[in-house]
């Protein structure tokens, strides 16, 4: 696959998510591949972004930071607030998380599995970022959409029937959306409700090591 | 009234092994100048309390890349890959802890509560070890207080009473720190005298503050 080709299919990935989430509503996103769904908020719907180290209305990157900004987003890259934003600490900040006031966060990940397990801040002996605010945005969000390639580096299924590595929490994803796939996560399981549209159902359960319940009808994205 | 010293000789009693929390989010709203004087006296072996092991080469990345970090506590160390080699090779101990945790603890350190009871961590690594407590059918763990002997803070404008105000998204852990060390150094871009700070503006009551420090300009 081409970079031109894979950049297509993550903006049709970003697009899709950008749908799910509610007017008015308060909305967390991780960084990267997330990040991204800033830059195609639905048109008509007010959502403010909230950004852990400490602001809701977080606003696209301050290209141009004079020194003492004092505005940046999770990832320390200078931003701006807008309007009807407003500043906080820490304590606050994760109260607003796991107290139940975030609408939605998005996140990435490493794996997920049929049962909405979430492993997405190490790799043993490999890569060990730390959790940041993932463990309690999980929890706390009310919803959670995990935002991914349908497959890693090396062609192997992200969603499984049994998360391998250590999780960053238990039983909180409530959607998966990959390149290749909308799946809700339910207590039966995961069901395929939408594929992408230059894929097939076949080709999405072969890329998948989860069972994946087909709908009647499947929509396309 | 609060001390007011230079950033060097409001270090001058803190010695090895020392445990510092650091105010700061990837190095906003953090103290440059107290680093900077923690280096020149040469403290090492510091059990270093801070969200984030910051960005190359700026602020806390500094502490890490002169080894004068025995062990980190915090939530993120993925920005820069000096403290993954360090973690790696033995060098520098990491203790991981979920970011909302990390700030409650230092709360109810600072606020005289016995233990934050949180539904975050369960079932994953997080909960090797401590107690488990169900209310009202739901389950939660049991996170102790978080304390140090010294918190190095920042803020933008700070009265003689140690009344500071923060600006902006470099609130972050500067305030629950003030709370949960035993003695809190506030570097301030300016010091005011009392009344000249809005009381409406305060950010940090001076009551956590014990030294005053003025930023270099």
């Amino acid at each position: 696959m081409t970079a031109d080709q894979k950049a297509v299919k993550r903006e049709r990935l970003i697009k899709r998510i950008a749908m799910e989430l509610p007017d008015n509503g308060l909305v967390n996103l991780g960084i990267g591949m997330p990040t991204m769904v800033a830059d195609f908020l639905p048109p008509g719907k007010n959502i403010l972004l909230h950004s852990e180290n400490g602001f809701t209305g977080l606003g696209p990157e301050e290209k141009n930071p004079q020194p003492g900004h004092g505005i940046v987003n999770a990832g320390g890259k200078p931003v701006t607030i807008r309007p009807g934003g407003c500043f906080f600490d820490s304590a606050m900040s994760f109260a607003i998380i796991r107290g139940g006031h975030l609408d939605v966060t998005v996140l990435g990940a490493l794996e997920v599995d049929e049962e909405g397990n979430l492993a997405n801040y190490m790799i043993p002996g490999k890569m060990v970022p730390g959790m940041g605010g993932a463990m309690d945005l999980v929890v706390g969000a009310k919803k959670v959409i995990i935002a991914m390639e349908h497959v890693n580096k090396n062609g192997e299924s992200k969603i499984l029937k049994k998360c391998t590595l250590p999780l960053t929490a238990r039983r909180e994803v409530d959607i998966i959306v990959t390149d290749m796939a909308f799946i809700r996560v339910s207590p039966h399981g995961l069901y395929l409700e939408e594929i992408a549209e230059d894929t097939t159902v076949e080709e999405v359960m072969q890329a998948t090591q989860a069972t994946l319940i087909i709908p009647s009808e499947v929509k396309k994205f | 009234m609060k001390k007011i010293l230079s950033a060097d000789e409001a270090v001058m009693h803190i010695n090895d092994k020392a445990s510092i929390m650091l105010g700061g989010f990837m190095c906003c709203g953090q103290p440059m100048d107290l680093i900077e004087a923690i280096i020149r006296k040469n403290i090492k072996e510091i059990t270093l309390i801070t969200n984030d092991a910051g960005l190359p080469g700026i602020g806390v990345a500094k502490l890490i890349e002169q080894q004068r970090v025995a062990k980190l506590i915090a939530s993120h160390i993925g920005l820069n890959p000096e403290a993954g080699r360090q973690m790696n090779s033995g060098l520098m101990q990491v203790d991981l802890v979920p970011q909302g945790t990390f700030a409650e603890r230092m709360r109810a350190a600072g606020a005289g509560m016995g233990a934050v009871v949180t539904p975050t961590g369960l079932g994953t690594d997080i909960e090797k070890g401590k107690q488990k407590l169900t209310i009202d059918g739901k389950e939660f763990l049991v996170e102790l207080p978080l304390r140090a002997e010294f918190a190095f803070i920042r803020a933008d404008i700070a009265d003689k009473y140690g009344n500071a105000f923060i600006a902006k998204a470099q609130k972050n852990f500067n305030i629950v720190m003030a709370m949960a060390a035993t003695e809190t150094i506030v570097q301030a871009d300016k010091i005011v005298e009392p009344g000249q700070l809005d009381p409406d503006m305060v950010t940090l009551p001076g009551v956590f503050v014990n030294t005053l420090v003025e930023a270099s300009k």
